[in-house]
Parts: structure tokens; C-alpha cells; sequence
């Protein structure tokens, strides 16, 4: 077992880990961070997506010993203190972004990552930079609207 | 027939945002393998890696003594608490099927297949377990090919003596719904005789399937990420031999189905078997691999057409010879899938001969069973692609040909060739505000230039003109059909003391946003708030009775059974309000929520009567102190989307690229209660649709291991991968349910494969090219024109296409796509696959 300490949506923790656990079985199991999820087992989806110190990672490709001493915000860590819907989630729910829901967590990591590389990007460029985040439900379309749409020019 | 009633509609027809997404865009989900119960175990499961074998011998010692390892269950161990899955669609009376346990007891029957359960106190330790079991196989011979399977040879299942499960046939002239096709074929002008194939396909639905089982309680509570939460525990009940009031199904928050969660699985069965035998909750959630490789597939069926027509382009006949292969086993729909494509060949033509003949096939390979659109894709693509080859051959526009062809808006209703009753369409309205959209005269003529130019990017245009028949389903139609179950949804309505209401339906949604829309339904209905409204689903014990979501169903069938259990509670409020006014009943009439005395301003809310009744202190003498209902609708007709999809594509000849420059789709689906949903719905389902025309291909080696085993090699498109599509509407209301709607779940999946592959073959048709199989990867169409340009066609009797996929990364491109194909089309399916 590793002793890792990790600040998880403002709130400090530390555990004991099996070395070979992953960040996202550490923020389910450990954590109990279950809005992060997990869709495949290949770095393909992008469903356990997070932000490590405010930058995107697949959760599932990175163990948590890795994550040690570092800053992790998961769709759950958000919302304002009072509740309040991040720009990104009110995107999503305002242009239809989602259906199952279940892309959604790592989808909405992904395109605040996205606008934080480069505020004003073009369609192409959100569609380019969502490339690593599989839906099935939404065909994109309402996804990119979304994103435009808390962009810098974007219509929000 | 009922026709559609004229009412004020506040709710109904507007963008309402959806209430599911508070939940879904913050975190605070409910999917299965979030669930976590006092002292569950973990299980994991031990898969065959052959495809054909017999279990020469299971050492499960080495697993038993693991760290955290509780049990380690084999085919034997449970071989009499398992019982055999269900298949609830015997399509004829001679079917074959072969005995389907969830564990392999003695033989396994495709790569995949689970022959062992690890039974853990965490998944770690369970998935470590899994490499301690020695499994000895004895090889048998892989049956991999339908089309030989067909012929006989080697056989997938020994003891039913034949590959072959069941022949299934339409025939116009027998039914008397139409003339002879084959004195239709050799009386004809034209004959196009044409094989298409339709490639293997993964539902791949984004959250893996998962269950959880508490054996604890006086019912046995299964969680599952199912899309038939009232199937699953009835057929739970039956496949293991429990009655079925011990069981409580649930379907929490469920992340997609397509299809691919229309099943009782194996994983269910063996959770539930586990659970009850050890006494503790068990969960067992399968990795994506898993699910690519054992949650069963769709489509995988050759279909061979043969269209005659006059000179002028007017068919005459369209015979129909299809193999369907089943896999290694009938999942709980299989042998019904390529049927239910049965009535939608002749599409939206009018058509004066049919013959459709079906052979569902075993092989060792997972089995098949529901996808998006299930049958109809397979039709629709068929037709839609033949239809474009009828046109060459008169030598008019494919358009020209369609109208030629298709239903008039008049003609309706419209008794097909195949013995279904279309009620509403305007062909005619969809495509002129499709073709106005799209652009069509302009893109014509630049099709016409770039050819002109020997442009090295040639542009394609393809037509998609579709119909579906949808909200499965009447029952007697099913019971026609030799289906087990019938086609009726239920819904009941909960007045509560505070005015608020409890909607229960028995479908099951899992994306499609009925929290939502069945809210605006009541809302109308009842004149109550929409936030005043919440709509329960998904538990057995809450919602008792339903048959589920699927096939395009939930609106027009569960959608109508709310509205009659509305229309009840106003019936049974009626009464009491007349007393409570002291009025007459006749003379109230109830708008917007209220009771009104004519003539007068005396009124009363609907919720002031549920407070009333809950109180009961003064109610009409004999009067049931409850104004709640529940209704059970049986639709009397299918419904009949129908829909124009435009698609320009430029292709690359140079290096087989293909890029959609433009998707115009105008779909009828009739009337719309929330158009944000049905938008997105369209959207889904085109790149569903689209993906299989482009990108996606389940794909088995000669051993019968899957190759795409993975989302690296199994190709679901991303964002980078699609562009913006134009979608736009015609409401033809349904007139056979109140509603007036139709269904929109599938229609994009139905409609879109065909128009892309129509525009991949326009673009190329002046290389001498007519057919691209799909996936239409660059590899395939570099592959053909390089065979056209050499002259060289592809042997006609050595047809197809099966060849493994090179591992490629999930990209916008899918170069390394190693595939061959098929230059010229009229392939004979007896040639079958490498």
C-alpha cells in the first residue's frame, strides 16, 4: 500500500492505495466520487475524464499514486459553493447536450479544458478537441452548440 | 381510428430543458455500478477464448485459494439453478434452438462465452482470480460463415443436425395482398438483381452493463443497466424458477441502450443465481472489452434483392432472399429482427409483387438480437440502395425514380404489398422541403462540373427516401407473428392531497428524456404545473406493469396509455366536482386544470379535488374516495414515420476519402411534444447510422476471436469524425392515436445509412463503380476504384468482405482498415464470405 494525500473538489484526503489502483477507482471507491464513471478500458472514451490541477486527464489512465499531492476537480467539485450550475453544465442543459447522461461528466471536463486552451475556438476546433470523448446518444451536434456557446463570441 | 383532437397546448410542442439533466451534469447519478450494499461481494467472469469447444476440464483451485476469493462457480455447479435464457420469439413453429445456459456447462459456442464466476470481496481481487482458472478446451470446428452454414458442412450446434434455426417467408400472392413475383420478374422490363451486406455491428451504448443483486429481503431486488425492467423480471422469474412476486427489477439511471439492453443476459441470470446461493448482494460490472465481445451485436445479414420494372421505371416485383445470422445462440428477440424488416422492403412504393424469404443461420460467433432500428435499417438500406441501381438503368435522375414510384399524399390511407396499413405521409411535402434545404439542383450541377473536370475530389449526392413502421406494437399483430408477449403499455396518474401528481409508466427511458416529455403530456392533459409533475419509471415495485422501452414505442404506446389514465382521472374527478359545485355534470367542462360551471365563474381546480377526495369528508354517496387511474393502451396500428435524407459527400479518388459536405434530413414523424428531444434524437440516430455506413464493423478472425475487440478497433465515431447537420420537419399527424404522433427514436439510424452509401457510389458511379461495401472505409474505396481503373472487376462469385480490420486508433480517418471489396455488385450469396 502507498499513502497518498489529494485535494478531490476542495477537500483533502489521504488513503492508503494499492500502488496499481487508478485515479478513477480511487474517486469511485475511495472517494466516492461516483459522478465520475467509467465507459471503457482503453483510454478511448473519455467518460472518467477530470481535471488534474485544472488541466484534462482520463482518470483511468493515470494511477492515483500518480495524482499524489495534486489538485483534482471532478464534475462534482463544480458547482459554486452555493449550488449554482457551472457555465459549462448550464450549457449542456440548456442546448440539449445530453441524453443518457452518461458521457456527460467527462464530456463537460473535456470542453472546460477545451475553453481554457483556447477561449475563442472554432467549431472545428471544439470538435477537434473533443475528439478523445465518445457519445453515443447526441451525435455531437448539441455537444459543439453548447461549447460555441460559452465561448468567448459565443452565445450564451 | 380516432382522429386527432384539437386542444390548447401549453406544453405540448414546446423546447421545454429536460428535468433528468439536473442529475446527469452534476454527478449525482444513479447507474448501477454506483451501487454499493452492506457486505456485497464482486464478481467477474472467466470467458471461453475459443469459439467452439468442449470443456474438456475446469481447475478452478488455484482462483478458490485466492486472496478475497469467496467462490468460484462453473456450468456444472449451477447447471439446474440456471435454466436456459429465453428466446420469446419462436418466428416458426419448427424453429431450432439450441439450449442457451448462462454459464457453459459441457460445450462453449463462441469466443466470449462465460464458462466460470469469480466471486470476490473486491473487483481487484475477483479480476485476479479470473487469470488463476485453467479452462482445457477439446476444439471443435468454427463455423464462421452464414452463407456456407447455410449450405450445411460443419455445424455450430451438432445436436439440432442443421445450421439453419427457421426459414421464414412473405409472399404477396399467398397473403392476397398482392400479385406473383416471380410472373412479375419474367414478365418485366428490368430486372436489377442485386447483394448487399449488411456487416456485423456493436450497439456499444456508453455505459457498460452492470447488475446488482440483494438476495436479502423478502424479494429478491436485482439492479440492472437494462432497458426492460418488467421483461427481465418476468423472464427472471421463468429462466430460474422463482416466482415472479419475489422479484423486484430496477432500472436506475441507465446510460444507453439501442438495442443492446433489450436482452436477459447471461451476467443477470448468473448475479442473481450467485447472490441467492450465497445470501449476499453480488455485483457484477462487465469492462467495455466484455461488452463488445459477450453483450450480444446487431444487423449481420446478406440480403439479395431482386427488382423487376417496367421500361419507364414503375416496379413490378421486388423479391427479397435474406440470411440472418443468428450467432451462436437466439438472444430474447433474435429470430424476429430481420422479420420485423419483412414489411418495410417495398418501403414507400407502391409495389404490386412481394416475396420475402428469410433463413436465420447459426455460427460461432455472439450472438444477435435488437439494434437501433432492428430489421428496418436492413430494409431501408436495401431498397434505398437497389432503388438508386433501377435508376441508372432507366437512366433517370434517383429521385425521378422514387417518384415514380412512391404513395401519393392522396393515396393514404394505403394498404401495402406487404399487409400493413399506412395511415398519414406526404412524400411529396418532406422531399420538396428537403430537396429546397439541401440544394439539390446546385450540387447536381456542381456533381456535373467536377465529372466534367476530372476533379480528383468527386462529389456524391445520395438519396434516402424512408418510412419505419413504429410504436411496437398491436398485439394482435404480434401474436400473428408467433411473439410471446403482447404490445401494450400502461400508465397510471397519483393524484396527491397537495396537488401535485405522480405520473407512473411502464416504459423504461434510458436517454430518451420521458421524465420530461410525459411531464409536458400531463401537464396538458391536467392543466397542472409541468414542475408540479413527476414521472416515475424503471422499479417493478413502483411502476408494477409495462412492457418497456423500445423499438420507437414509448410515445406512441406509453405516451397514449398516460393520456388515457388522464383522461380517466378527469372522468373519475368529474363526478366529485359537479357535488362539490353543486352543479349538474353536465353542465361542467373542464379546461386548464379546472372544472367550470358554464355560464357562471364557479369553478374548482383539479388539485382542490384531490385535496377533497384525500379528506373524503363530503363526497357523492357511493363515490371511491380516489380520482387516481391507471389505463392499459394496445395500440390499433403501427405508426409510419417517414422522411427525406439528402447527403453530399466528396471523395477522394486519389486516396479513397470520404467527407460528408452536407446532411439534409426532413423527417414526418407527425406531432411533436418536445422538439428539443426530437432533434436530438435525429441527431443520434443519423451518426448511428452514418457510422455504419462509414466506420463501424464487428469483424471475427477465422479462429472466430473477435478483432475489434476494443473501442481502438471498433470505430464509434467521435465529434472530430461529423460535421453540423440540417434537420427540419413536416407534421403528418398520426391518425390512429389521439397523439397524432409517430415515434422518432430510430429514424435517423433507419434513414441515414443508405443515403451516405448512395452518395459514397454516386461519386464514383462514372468509374464503373457500383457498389461499396460497408464500412466504406478509404481502404474500400481506394480498393475499388484502383480495381476500376485497372479494368479489373472483382470476380463476381467471390464476393465479400470480411476480412479482419487492422487495429487503428479511433480517428477521423480509418486508413488502416484492411478490407477488399466488391466493384461489382451482383453477387451471389451462396458465394458467401472468405
Amino acid at each position: 500500500m502507498a499513502r497518498i494525500n489529494m485535494v478531490v473538489d476542495g477537500v483533502s484526503y489521504s488513503d492508503d492505495v494499492e500502488p496499481r489502483t487508478l485515479l478513477v477507482q480511487y474517486l469511485r471507491e475511495d472517494v466516492g466520487k461516483t459522478g465520475t464513471v467509467v465507459g471503457c478500458d482503453t483510454s478511448n472514451c473519455g467518460a472518467c475524464t477530470v481535471l488534474l490541477d485544472g488541466v484534462s486527464v482520463k482518470s483511468c489512465t493515470l494511477l492515483a499514486v500518480q495524482a499524489d499531492g495534486h489538485e483534482v476537480t471532478t464534475i462534482e467539485g463544480l458547482s459554486s459553493s452555493d449550488g449554482g450550475l457551472h457555465p459549462m453544465q448550464q450549457a449542456f442543459h440548456d442546448n440539449h447536450a445530453l441524453q443518457c447522461g452518461y458521457c456527460t461528466p467527462g464530456m463537460i471536463m473535456q470542453s472546460i479544458d477545451v475553453l481554457n486552451s483556447n477561449p475563442s475556438p472554432s467549431e472545428h476546433e471544439v470538435r477537434d478537441g473533443l475528439e478523445g470523448n465518445l457519445c453515443r446518444c447526441t451525435g455531437y451536434q448539441n455537444i459543439v452548440k453548447a461549447v460555441m456557446s460559452v465561448s468567448k463570441g459565443g452565445a450564451a | 381510428m380516432t382522429t386527432t383532437e384539437e386542444r390548447p397546448a401549453a406544453e405540448i410542442g414546446a423546447p421545454r430543458r429536460r428535468k433528468e439533466d439536473q442529475r446527469l451534469i452534476t454527478g449525482r447519478t444513479r447507474w448501477t455500478d454506483n451501487i454499493t450494499l452492506p457486505g456485497m461481494l464482486h464478481l467477474t467472469m472467466v470467458r471461453s477464448p475459443v469459439a467452439h469447444g468442449k470443456i474438456a476440464s475446469i481447475d478452478t483451485e488455484a482462483a478458490k485459494a485466492a486472496p478475497g476469493v469467496i467462490a468460484v462457480i462453473t456450468g456444472a455447479d449451477i447447471a439446474d439453478e440456471q435454466g436456459s435464457l429465453p428466446c420469446a420469439w419462436p418466428i416458426t413453429p419448427d424453429q431450432k434452438a439450441p439450449p442457451h445456459p448462462a454459464v457453459a456447462v459441457d460445450t462453449v459456442n463462441f469466443a466470449g462465452e462465460i464458462v466460470a464466476c469469480i466471486v470476490a470481496r473486491s473487483p481487484a481481487e475477483a479480476r485476479d482470480a479470473v487469470e488463476l482458472v485453467d479452462v482445457d478446451y477439446d476444439d471443435l470446428p468454427v463455423v464462421l460463415d452464414m452463407a456456407a452454414a447455410a449450405q450445411g458442412g460443419e455445424l455450430t450446434h451438432p445436436d439440432l443436425g442443421t445450421n439453419v434455426s427457421a426459414t421464414w417467408v412473405y409472399d404477396s400472392a399467398e397473403a392476397g395482398t398482392g400479385s406473383d413475383v416471380e410472373a412479375a420478374i419474367s414478365s418485366s422490363d428490368i430486372v436489377v438483381e442485386r447483394t448487399y451486406r449488411q456487416q456485423r455491428l456493436i450497439p456499444a451504448f456508453m455505459e457498460p452493463r452492470s447488475v446488482v443483486c440483494d438476495p436479502t429481503g423478502e424479494q429478491t431486488t436485482l439492479w440492472s443497466a437494462t432497458q426492460i425492467p418488467h421483461i427481465l423480471r418476468l423472464m427472471l422469474a421463468l429462466t430460474c424458477g422463482i416466482s415472479e412476486s419475489k422479484v423486484r427489477v430496477i432500472a436506475p439511471d441507465v446510460g444507453g441502450g439501442f438495442g443492446g439492453k433489450l436482452q436477459v443476459t447471461p451476467e443477470e441470470v448468473i448475479t442473481l443465481v450467485v447472490a441467492r446461493r450465497l445470501g449476499r448482494p453480488c455485483k457484477y460490472t462487465e469492462t467495455r472489452s466484455e461488452s463488445i465481445m459477450a453483450a450480444h451485436h446487431g444487423r449481420d445479414q446478406i440480403q439479395k434483392l431482386t427488382l423487376s420494372a417496367r421500361r419507364d421505371g414503375t416496379v413490378t416485383g421486388l423479391k427479397v432472399e435474406l440470411l440472418a445470422d443468428m450467432g451462436a445462440y437466439l438472444g430474447l428477440v433474435s429470430p424476429g429482427i430481420p422479420i420485423l424488416g419483412a414489411f418495410m422492403y417495398n418501403s414507400i412504393y407502391k409495389f404490386p409483387a412481394y416475396r420475402f424469404v428469410c433463413t436465420n443461420v447459426f455460427t460461432n460467433k455472439n450472438w444477435t438480437d435488437a439494434y437501433r432500428g432492428a430489421g428496418r435499417p436492413e430494409a431501408t438500406y436495401a431498397i434505398e440502395r437497389i432503388m438508386d441501381e433501377l435508376a441508372v438503368e432507366v437512366g433517370v435522375d434517383p429521385m425521378e425514380i422514387r417518384e415514380r414510384n412512391w404513395i401519393k399524399h392522396e393515396e393514404f390511407p394505403f394498404s401495402t404489398v406487404a399487409g400493413l396499413e399506412y395511415d398519414t405521409g406526404n412524400y411529396e411535402a418532406a422531399t420538396a422541403r428537403a430537396k429546397e434545404l439541401f440544394g439539390y439542383d446546385a450540387l447536381r450541377a456542381e456533381q456535373e462540373q467536377r465529372r466534367q473536370s476530372n476533379d480528383p475530389v468527386q462529389l456524391g449526392i445520395g438519396i434516402s427516401t424512408f418510412t419505419e413502421m413504429c410504436g411496437l406494437a398491436p398485439s394482435r399483430v404480434l401474436g400473428a407473428l408467433s411473439y410471446a408477449a403482447g404490445g401494450w403499455e400502461h400508465a397510471s396518474v397519483r393524484m396527491l392531497p397537495s396537488g401535485k401528481v405522480e405520473v407512473v409508466t411502464g416504459t423504461s427511458p434510458h436517454g430518451q428524456g420521458h421524465e420530461t416529455a410525459w411531464g409536458q403530456i400531463t401537464a396538458d392533459r391536467l392543466g397542472v404545473p409541468f414542475d408540479d409533475i413527476e414521472v416515475l419509471h424503471g422499479d417493478t415495485q413502483i411502476s408494477h406493469k409495462g412492457l418497456d422501452s423500445y423499438g420507437s414505442r414509448s410515445l406512441t404506446v406509453g405516451g397514449m396509455a398516460l393520456v388515457a389514465a388522464a383522461d380517466k382521472v378527469i372522468e373519475k374527478a368529474r363526478p366529485i366536482a359537479a357535488h362539490m359545485l353543486e352543479a349538474s355534470v353536465d353542465d361542467l367542462e373542464f379546461t386548464a386544470g379546472r372544472f367550470n360551471v358554464r355560464g357562471t365563474d364557479s369553478s374548482l381546480g383539479i388539485g382542490d379535488i384531490a385535496l377533497a377526495v384525500f379528506a373524503a369528508h363530503d363526497l357523492p354517496f357511493g363515490v371511491e374516495p380516489s380520482i387516481d387511474a391507471e389505463a392499459t393502451f394496445d395500440p390499433a396500428n403501427f405508426s409510419f414515420p417517414h422522411g427525406t435524407h439528402l447527403c453530399a459527400i466528396e471523395v477522394d479518388t486519389d486516396t479513397g476519402a470520404a467527407k460528408i459536405r452536407n446532411y439534409t434530413c426532413v423527417d414526418d414523424i407527425g406531432n411533436v411534444i418536445n422538439p428539443l428531444i426530437v432533434e436530438g434524437q435525429v441527431h443520434g440516430g443519423l451518426v448511428q447510422g452514418i457510422a455504419q455506413a462509414l466506420f463501424e464493423e464487428a469483424v471475427y478472425d477465422d479462429s472466430g476471436t473477435l478483432v475489434t475487440g476494443s473501442f481502438v478497433d471498433y470505430l464509434v465515431p467521435s465529434a472530430a469524425d461529423l460535421l453540423n447537420f440540417t434537420t427540419d420537419r413536416t407534421e403528418s399527424p398520426s391518425t390512429t392515436n389521439a397523439l397524432g404522433v409517430k415515434g422518432v427514436g430510430e429514424a435517423g439510424t433507419i434513414a441515414s445509412t443508405p443515403a451516405v452509401v448512395n452518395a459514397v457510389v454516386d461519386a464514383l458511379r462514372p468509374l464503373g463503380i457500383n457498389d461499396i461495401e460497408m464500412p466504406c472505409s478509404p481502404y474500400r474505396i481506394w480498393t475499388a476504384i484502383q480495381a476500376a481503373s485497372s479494368g479489373a472487376k472483382t470476380p463476381t462469385d467471390n464476393p465479400t468482405v470480411d476480412e479482419p480490420a487492422q487495429p487503428t486508433h479511433n480517428a477521423a480517418t480509418s486508413e488502416a482498415m484492411t478490407t477488399e471489396t466488391s466493384g461489382d455488385n451482383a453477387i451471389d450469396t451462396e458465394g458467401g464470405r472468405a
